[in-house]
């Protein structure tokens, strides 16, 4: 089926200009993703010698957590547990109005329009969200077996793709639910468990030093989460670091 | 120009001592120069990631490179289904000899002997490695690693993390890399895309990069260079490449004197969610796994296809008398499990003959309901359940299912709007992966001295068609275990080198090229957008040079993609600014090589008179129409040159059988 689309998007030259929301008019089609409804009004802008709107985009499948806009008030769109890529247009009606509008977070200044800059998260990892070990230092793979439901829980928190969403969902702009994700992944597997402390340590360190806000349990990063990250992590993180701070070195 | 000699520099001795033996004697750097030398690494996926984290932990001087906006980002996250290795923990008879003649035969001869063989040696360390970097691999309830199958072979040799291998292991090596980040040894230039190789007096030394939020375009220099930028499947527009993949740092090498190898092996997987209009972006994977418990099939009567396409009918409304299994029909002994270059051409076929079941006739049913009555009915069975009814059978094969391909499933929904456990699934091929790539000898080096080259970007290890899951194991194999070795051989001559200076008249004249392809593109001014070329270029090398291709095809093929890319240089529109972020200036980039690969990609296809793994020439086939070989004339890599007087040149290294027996691959 076709549609008929009102499309009122954030358009901001750069980090320093200011922004606006601009309205477009866009023909789509039920069966086509999000992205591609954006495609054609680029094609659109195009060929009127005006400017595309750029977002931020690579897989198109769900894991590369490059996509990261706030559709309608909520990051990644209407669709639970699904990123923006993975939105397709038969969730709209026809004659419906879309607001678009960049994540809007401290620690992710806006470069341009849609697109925002989530360098921060990587140097939260470089902080301490790591295993150190070299290349060819390891014993063989199943020289540690690790209990299946510990694996499995241990994935569910690796299953992070390092969108930002979480960021952009919460009112303090904290990245408490991407920081402990990391944190559990590597605490839920023995090998991770050397330099645990340390590492707790210095990953929250890094995340204050980035500007994030606190957190306050309000829930909105893992209702927003598209790959429904649960708060357990956060929890366990908390746990950690007071252990980290308070308890005696084991 | 002279004929260029292709050393294949594989050591001397028995193929299982090859690799020891030549590790074991070797040149190596002293660890105090080490200090000194400096590497550049362009690209972070498996390949990229791994080599920088390695050679950073060995303690060279690491720059890395990406265009992404985190390392993180490349496209190997996407990987689904899995990562070989001979560890033979399921005791089913695997073996470092057996996964290096898989990957042989399944590669239809056309691949080298040594690195194959070594490929197959190093896996089961990659298994290790990433274990210890806490990658959570499927574990069986005993909380040992769990295995599974995948196409071409007969053992259970797979390694997995639910249906995100790619993403887990990705992760393991960006973090890798985070930590040598953290201590300085690699530095990471996100947001830069190398545009250029720096030559002086022959040898790589350096790169140049356009920073893409700012424009700027940057000189790097080191005492070598390493390309890991992934492979070139988006010449066809539609593939199930991440959109920003693409062969520019391949292609520029190649303009820089490097030879591309086989370029028109690619493989076309058969198992993807059809194209549902012409706004399609990109193809999504449906695992090739789905072919172990999914039936494919047309309908026979034309009445029942329209009425399908037209959607006044579903797939389960045609009576089983009026379906053709044209796999089961055709491959009797290995049935909807062949391999994916077999399966691929047969959809083709089906639909070619009008038998197509979406509106643009370009799909094929993939079948679960025999699978589901099957495990209903098993499972009523094994419950007890007394005469169940047909709904109970439905309900309780439906769960089975669920429980194997869930989140596929899942996937097939969001994207096509429609259930596949009450209709069949529609799908069609789709292009997946790229074995051609750059030539390289055994050390990954290129045939520009201190130019290496990994993963998907290099030719070596799958010859005509790549098994699933080797191409995880490749790029890890790549970068975490013989590079680190391998570039011991070139920069082992380079410890009295001094830092590169970027100052030298060879940078200068790399930049100014930069700039000028750079202000032609945006000079141009025209009036069609980047988007409409590339999809036409898409169009045609997927006509011409796609699942099925012939001479005059070819021939056709090369020169309407001439006459789009002098169209092109002459109406393209690049908006906005050169010295800002311009996402569309970097496509036309992209696009203007792509241009030039595709054309190439004809001359390789056109030039191989024979058919082999995914390169399928309509004239060479056996009478029941399968794949045709040409041993005596065609056991050669075809490595082009593009010179600079834009002619396309052929180069051979004639390869060497010494351990395998060359055979005709048979499935029927
Ligand atoms: C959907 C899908 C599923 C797959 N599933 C499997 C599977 O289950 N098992 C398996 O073995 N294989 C699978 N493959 C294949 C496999 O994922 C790839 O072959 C492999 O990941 C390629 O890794 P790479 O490191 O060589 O390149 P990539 O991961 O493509 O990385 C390329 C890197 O180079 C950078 N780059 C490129 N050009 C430039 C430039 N000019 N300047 C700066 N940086 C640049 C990019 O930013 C990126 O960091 C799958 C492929 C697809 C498409
Ligand atoms: S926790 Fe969820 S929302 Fe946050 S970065 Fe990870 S995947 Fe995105
Ligand atoms: S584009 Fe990769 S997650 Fe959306």
């Amino acid at each position: 089926m076709d549609m008929k689309l009102r499309l009122k998007i954030w358009r901001q030259k750069n980090a320093e200009s200011k922004g606006h929301f601009e309205t477009y008019e866009v023909n789509a089609n039920e069966h086509m993703s999000f992205l591609e409804m954006l495609d054609v009004l680029n094609e659109q802008l195009i060929s009127e010698k005006k400017e595309p709107v750029v977002f931020e985009h690579d897989c198109r499948e769900g894991i590369c957590g490059s996509c990261s806009m706030v559709i309608n008030g909520r990051p990644h769109g209407p669709v639970q547990g699904t990123t923006t890529c993975q939105v397709h247009m038969r969730t709209f009606k026809n004659g419906d109005t879309i607001t678009i509008e960049p994540y809007r977070a401290g620690a992710f200044p806006v470069i341009k329009d849609l697109s925002v800059d989530r360098s921060s998260f990587d140097r939260i990892i470089q902080a301490g969200g790591f295993i150190s070990v070299n290349t060819g230092q390891a014993p063989d793979g199943n020289a540690l077996p690790i209990e299946k439901e510990q694996a499995e829980k241990a994935f569910d928190a690796a299953a992070c793709i390092g969108c930002g969403a979480c960021v952009a969902a919460c009112p303090n702009g904290s990245a408490m639910l991407f920081t402990s994700a990391k944190v559990s992944h590597l605490s839920l597997v023995p090998q991770g468990q050397v330099e645990h402390s340390k590492r707790v340590q210095d990953m929250v360190a890094q995340m204050d030093k980035e500007g994030f806000g606190m957190c306050s349990n309000t829930g909105a990063c893992e209702a927003e989460c598209p790959k429904e990250i649960s708060i357990e992590n956060i929890a366990r993180l908390n746990r950690a670091y007071m252990g980290s701070v308070f308890g005696s070195q084991k | 120009m002279g004929e260029i000699k292709l050393e294949s520099k594989v050591p001397k001795g028995e193929l299982a001592e090859k690799w020891t033996k030549y590790r074991g004697s070797m040149n190596l750097v002293a660890p105090n120069n080490k200090r000194r030398i400096d590497v550049i690494v362009v690209g972070t996926g498996l390949a990229g990631a791994s080599a920088a984290a390695t050679l950073g932990e060995l303690g060279y001087n690491v720059k890395v490179f990406t265009f992404h906006d985190s390392p993180r980002r490349a496209h190997s996250i996407a990987a689904q289904g899995g990562i070989n290795a001979a560890k033979n923990y399921q005791n089913d008879g695997d073996s470092t000899y057996r996964l290096f003649y898989d990957t042989i035969k399944g590669g239809d001869y056309r691949s080298r002997e040594a690195n194959v063989y070594r490929l197959a040696e190093v896996s089961t360390e990659i298994i290790d490695q990433c274990v210890a970097q806490g990658v959570p691999f499927a574990r069986e309830y005993g909380g040992l690693l769990a295995n599974r199958s995948f196409g071409g072979v007969q053992v259970s040799r797979t390694f997995y993390a639910r249906g995100q291998t790619g993403q887990q292991l990705l992760i393991g090596a960006y973090q890798a890399l985070s930590r040598q980040a953290s201590t300085g040894k690699c530095k990471i230039y996100n947001r830069h895309e190398m545009l250029d190789i720096v030559k002086i007096d022959g040898k790589a030394r350096g790169i140049i990069t356009r920073n893409l939020l700012t424009g700027e375009i940057e000189r790097h220099s080191a005492h070598c260079v390493v390309l890991a930028t992934g492979g070139y499947g988006n010449v066809f527009y539609l593939s199930t490449n991440a959109m920003g993949s693409n062969v520019s740092a391949a292609w520029r090498a190649v303009r820089r004197g490097a030879l591309m190898a086989n370029p028109c092996f690619t493989q076309i997987h058969p198992t993807c969610i059809p194209v549902s209009g012409d706004y399609q972006s990109k193809l999504t994977l449906m695992s090739e796994s789905l072919r172990n418990d999914g039936r494919v099939w047309v309908p026979k009567k034309m009445d029942d296809v329209m009425a399908i396409r037209e959607g006044r009918m579903n797939g389960n409304d045609v009576p089983e008398e009026d379906r053709d299994y044209y796999l089961e029909r055709r491959y009797p002994a290995f049935g909807n499990l062949v391999p994916r270059d077999v399966a691929s051409r047969a959809a083709k076929v089906a639909c070619d003959e009008g038998h197509g079941v979406s509106p643009t006739g370009l799909a094929v049913f993939l079948d679960f309901a025999a699978a589901i009555e099957r495990y209903g009915k098993a499972e009523a069975f094994s419950l007890g359940v007394a005469n169940p009814s047909e709904a109970k059978i439905r309900e309780l094969g439906e769960k089975i299912v669920k429980n194997k391909y869930g989140n596929l499933f899942q996937m097939y929904e969001k994207i096509t709007g429609e259930d596949p456990y009450k209709v069949p699934m529609k799908i069609f091929p789709a292009v997946h992966y790229t074995m051609g790539g750059l030539w390289v000898d055994y050390n990954l080096e290129t045939n520009v001295p201190g130019l290496f080259a990994l993963g998907e970007a290099n030719f070596s290890d799958h010859g005509a068609n790549r098994l699933g899951a080797s191409a995880l194991m490749q790029g890890l194999a790549d970068g975490y275990f013989v590079i680190p070795y391998t570039i011991g051989t070139f920069l082992s001559g380079e410890i009295r080198t001094p830092q590169i200076t970027t100052d030298g008249p060879e940078f200068e004249e790399a930049e100014n090229a930069v700039k000028a392809r750079l202000e032609r593109l945006m000079g141009v001014q025209g009036n069609q957008s980047v988007e409409s070329f590339h999809r036409r270029l898409g169009k045609i090398v997927w006509e011409y040079c796609g699942m099925s291709r012939n001479a005059e095809g070819l021939k056709k093929g090369q020169q309407l993609i001439r006459e789009l890319r002098e169209e092109f240089y002459r109406d393209v529109y690049v908006p906005g600014d050169m010295n800002e972020y311009n996402p569309e200036l970097e496509k036309a980039t992209r696009v203007a090589d792509f241009l030039e690969l595709g054309e190439t990609m004809m001359v390789d296809a056109l030039n191989r008179n024979e058919s082999c793994g995914g390169h399928f020439r309509e004239e060479y086939r056996s009478e029941e129409g399968e794949a045709k070989r040409d041993d005596v004339n065609y056991t050669y890599v075809a490595a082009w040159q593009w010179t600079d007087k834009d002619e396309i040149v052929l180069h051979k290294e004639d390869l060497d059988f010494k351990n395998v027996e060359l055979k005709t691959r048979s499935y029927k």
